[in-house]
């Protein structure tokens, strides 16, 4: 939305300059060509000049889908505003489409008047074909009432680059950096932190990095020689709180939450785990990262990684484990070793489309059942969601605490949505970070393996090399206290009830939930967890706007619940579910509080856009 | 940004040293500096409850012989010795130690022992597995331990059956052998265990049998004192299931004839009389008779720590009835094990300048502050 128009103040060239509140970018092209970096940068960009931010990655699982078809198509949406957003906007205003295919799989997202960049080039015969175009689409009148703007970014970017003396092949992949100065242009942007960001990316190839610079550089020159748009567009600093800032990913707020709890609680961090998207750049952070004293182990499968972890929780390590469903299917049953011999670990679910091998490179929240149930016997462990990607540094260290301090294995459900999308963090104070006590038994005189603490019910963590507590742990049901085989029928019923119960009273060392809106209670409650936090916010802000009497409450702690949950529910009329998956959070609200839950479900690899969520709760009103 | 002053400290702390916690719980005391036990201190209070006749009997019972002899010449305590195993009759032996243990899952005791080995380098770390749980279920780990020749101690009961399951065929069974789940015979070729440790490139590689106990302790000995992955083969004999599995070559009236003793350095010499040995032409080996005392000098020299492992791959293939079954150190040579090479990098990425300053890591990379 246009705000105001003014004289152009950056020194560039005169010319009008429009103030827009937000801005919502599309960048589409084929998988090798480097969309994911040119929407990276131009984030990077954005957050270091103040911008809001917050980014949707959508790119194919084949790391090269043959070229010019649609199955290759990368895309890569930003959201860059003024004001506090929390999602990456629900239909981009600019689409750069690099190719036809990207043209066609992306054009539908685009609002009705939205520009598109084509890179001409790339629309010759052949590419058309393959995208499935019989007629060129610049021909067909397909896209009037778009503002379309055509630019022969190829054939530039090769002239462009040419002083540098790179061959033709990595020439012609600087394109991309090219239509990043083409947007720079356009949004009227500094370009000085991303050539440094391209010299330290490139700084074993400083040739690379020149012709990337001069790529980007033709591009925001040509724009502005041939002004591709009438006026630029200008989209201000955020009002955002107090504080130092810088642009987080989900998978790198977890890796570096962990790293956190390591330090907080005074124990090694010990990471096992398995290469599986989209969780493997947790395992890429955390290897950089020995000077922590951080052990990663690339296990030869998903079951030695669980399997190497409790192990090193065992030794008085920081156990962690980190996978997505397919993995956790596997790790199921050490999982419920962990829980029979009550160690401490944390087993990181990013969650992504299933079942099966499903879509792992886009989003789902179809884990929840697995997570509560997904195991033989009963086997109750502790649950946590982070809801935005800086919140997963937060939700990391909390269920480290929880881990360590009531000796559980707890689950950290993440999605692929969390994980690749991005947003400004307000980098917290390493004092203000909870402290994370830990105990380990030393008395021989009294220690017991299962010996509980009267409060907590954990048990005490005895550690090899601690003289005089030699024991023997394992998965066979434990007698009570001295933590010996036993088969006797009602030991097996306390145990079992014992464990629930642990878990239980977890509820009694996390925060309440909180509702924002009417506390007191209202019409219609929007409950959700996970990555949905977002959504849900910004549609019931909405409504709210508009007098409607809607609430929203966002959950984090998913098993056990937080105390005043039940009650919290009963204060509203409605209550509407928002979930990623058929209703699994909805299930476990109707069993557990008899709540007459409304689920409003997605299954679609695709995080929720506000308008999904504002159209439903109007349907409710 | 930076802030080392208010940031804890893990350098106490990453299990380079004993277990410490960061809270109120009690320093431990410095260990001793002598380890004199007895077998009783490796006895656990818990009853055994493996069959009367069971080969793992005698297993447990050199293991609790030899373990005084072990720490003393490790000056290891007690407490830093731990067992692991994975399901199965052999993976209940942790219980009858009194040592820290884990019975953990179905053939995934290699992974456990890894996590535990890599983080506490100090200790001393056992898996105990079958030939189901080693070969069947967890193959996969057994080679991935072996190929990383982190320092574990592998001992792999083998009965050639699955006992615990009441007697199906096991990887290890001969082909056609009925049992309750091949009643018609198997038709699947068994698994040299030993094979597959030197395919793996194992660094220790043995196979001693139950029922001769001065080499099973020998071969426990030389396996604790193997720094590196160490895999131990045990024949076992299961009595339930399948009795006389060994007997054979095991039994005593017969074993000094049908068993070879392999020892380093010296000509491969066998039976009651000391009168044959073993020679090789080309690639194929032979059994030559001679006059006891005299043996010919071109007699096959066993050497277990050869610079490729041909000879050791050679001497695996030996098998009754054409020649003794070999029995001892197939293979032991020294190659920088897992976890010192973890080790390494981790104290060597600590040591640097500034390393460990978690207020430092978190405001990495480009800022901006919003006043």
């Amino acid at each position: 939305m246009p705000l105001k128009t003014e004289e152009s103040t950056s020194g560039h060239k005169p010319g009008s300059i429009e103030e827009h509140e937000n801005v919502i970018i599309r960048f589409a092209g084929d998988s090798g060509d480097g969309m994911q970096v040119t929407g990276s940068m131009f984030t990077h960009n954005a957050a270091l000049l103040g911008n809001d931010i917050s980014t949707l990655p959508d790119f194919p699982a084949e790391i090269r889908a043959p070229a010019g078809t649609l199955p290759g198509v990368s895309g890569f949406q930003l959201n860059f505003s003024s004001f506090d957003i929390k999602t990456p906007g629900d239909a981009p205003e600019v689409l750069v489409a690099m190719n036809p295919a990207a043209l066609k799989v992306n054009l539908g997202d685009l609002t009705q008047g939205g520009m598109i960049v084509l890179n001409s080039d790339a629309f010759g015969g052949n590419n058309l074909k393959k995208a499935g175009y019989a007629v060129d689409p610049r021909e067909d009148n397909s896209l009037a009432g778009y503002q379309v703007v055509q630019v022969p970014v190829s054939t530039l970017t090769v002239l462009a680059v040419k002083p540098t003396g790179i061959g033709q092949k990595d020439a012609a992949r600087c394109k991309n950096m090219f239509a990043l100065g083409l947007m720079f242009w356009v949004y009227d942007r500094s370009m000085e932190s991303t050539m440094r960001a391209i010299r330290e990316k490139f700084g074993k190839k400083p040739e690379i990095a020149e012709a990337n610079i001069l790529a980007m550089q033709a591009g925001y020159n040509y724009a502005d020689t041939v002004e591709i748009v009438p006026n630029q567009i200008r989209v201000s600093k955020a009002v955002l709180p107090r504080g130092t800032y810088k642009m987080i990913m989900g998978n790198e707020a977890t890796a570096l939450g962990f790293i956190a709890a390591s330090k907080l609680s005074g124990r090694p961090l010990f990471y096992g785990s398995y290469p599986i998207t989209p969780a493997s750049d947790i395992l890429h952070e955390l290897s950089r990262h020995k000077d922590f004293g951080v052990y990663t182990f690339q296990a030869e499968d998903e079951i030695a990684a669980i399997g190497a972890v409790i192990g090193a929780a065992f030794g008085g390590a920081l156990g962690l484990t980190g996978t997505s469903g397919p993995g956790i299917a596997l790790k199921s049953e050490a999982l419920g070793l962990a829980v029979m011999t009550e160690l401490p670990l944390v087993v990181v679910n990013v969650q992504r489309g299933g079942p099966s091998t499903g879509l792992p490179t886009k989003t789902e929240q179809a884990d929840l059942l697995q997570a509560m149930f997904g195991r033989n016997g009963e086997c109750p462990l502790c649950i946590v969601a982070p809801c935005t990607p800086g919140d997963c540094f937060t939700m990391a260290i909390e269920a480290a605490r929880i881990a360590l301090t009531h000796m559980v294995p707890v689950i950290l459900l993440s999605d692929g949505y969390l994980a690749n999308g991005a947003e400004p963090w307000s980098i917290p104070r390493v004092e203000s970070l909870p402290k994370i006590s830990v105990k380990f038994a030393t008395d021989p005189a009294t220690y017991k393996p299962y010996k509980r603490d009267p409060e907590t019910l954990a048990r005490p963590w005895a550690s090899p090399g601690t003289p005089g507590l030699e024991h023997r742990i394992g998965g066979i049901e434990k007698e009570e206290v001295t933590g010996n085989v036993s088969y006797d029928p009602e030991n097996h019923e306390k145990m079992v009830k014992v464990r629930a119960e642990k878990v239980a009273r977890i509820a009694n060392d996390i925060p309440p939930i909180e509702v924002v809106g009417d506390p007191q209670g209202g019409d219609i409650l929007v409950i959700g967890w996970g990555s949905t936090y977002g959504a849900i916010d910004q549609a019931v802000g909405r409504v709210r706007r508009r007098g409607g009497r809607v609430s929203a409450a966002h959950l984090r702690y998913l098993n056990p619940f937080p105390n005043n949950l039940g009650d919290v529910l009963s204060r509203f009329e409605k209550v509407l579910v928002p979930e990623m998956n058929m209703g699994q959070l909805r299930l476990l609200l109707r069993d557990r509080y008899l709540v007459n839950a409304i689920g409003l479900n997605k299954i679609q690899g695709q995080p929720f856009k506000i308008k999904e969520i504002e159209k439903k709760i109007e349907e409710l009103l | 940004m930076s802030d080392t002053k208010n940031s804890l400290s893990l350098g106490d702390s990453p299990l380079l040293s004993p277990v410490q916690a960061s809270g109120p719980a009690a320093v431990l005391p410095e260990p001793k500096d002598s380890f004199t036990y007895t077998k009783q201190d490796f006895t656990s209070d818990q009853i055994v409850r493996w069959c009367p006749g069971c080969g793992d009997y005698s297993i447990l019972a050199q293991m609790q012989k030899v373990m005084p002899g072990i720490c003393a010449r490790h000056k290891i305590p007690r407490e830093n010795v731990v067992f692991i195993s994975g399901i199965g009759c052999s993976s209940r032996f942790p219980y009858y130690m009194n040592t820290y243990g884990f019975h953990s899952i179905h053939g995934r005791a290699p992974t456990f022992a890894t996590g535990l080995k890599t983080t506490r380098p100090e200790l001393q770390v056992w898996v105990m597995t079958g030939d189901g749980d080693g070969l069947s279920i967890g193959g996969n780990h057994l080679i991935h331990a072996l190929r990383r020749n982190i320092d574990l101690k592998i001992v792999l009961f083998n009965n050639r059956i699955y006992g615990l399951t009441k007697g199906q065929y096991s990887p290890t069974s001969e082909l056609g052998k009925k049992t309750k789940s091949s009643p018609v015979g198997t038709v699947e070729q068994p698994i040299n265990p030993l094979l597959i440790a030197l395919a793996a490139e194992a660094t220790f590689v043995a196979r001693t049998l139950d029922t001769d106990t001065k080499h099973l302790q020998e071969i426990l000995e030389r396996t604790a004192d193997h720094k590196g992955s160490a895999f131990v083969e045990v024949y076992q004999n299961c009595n339930i299931f399948n009795d006389g599995a060994f007997e054979s070559f095991a039994d005593i009236a017969v074993r000094k004839d049908k068993t070879v003793i392999l020892e380093h350095g010296k000509p491969i010499v066998f039976g009651k009389e000391r009168n044959r040995g073993i020679r090789l032409r080309g690639l194929k080996a032979e059994v030559v008779e001679f006059t006891a005392g005299a043996p010919p000098a071109d007699l096959l020299v066993h050497d277990e720590s050869a610079e490729d492992p041909t000879l050791a791959y050679l001497l695996t293939h030996l098998n009754e009835p054409e020649f003794p079954v070999p029995l001892g150190v197939f293979r032991s040579e020294r190659r920088e094990t897992y976890d010192e090479l973890v080790q390494k990098q981790i104290k060597t990425a600590m040591a640097k300048p500034g390393a460990g300053n978690l207020q430092a890591l978190i405001a990495s990379g480009d800022t901006w502050t919003v006043e």
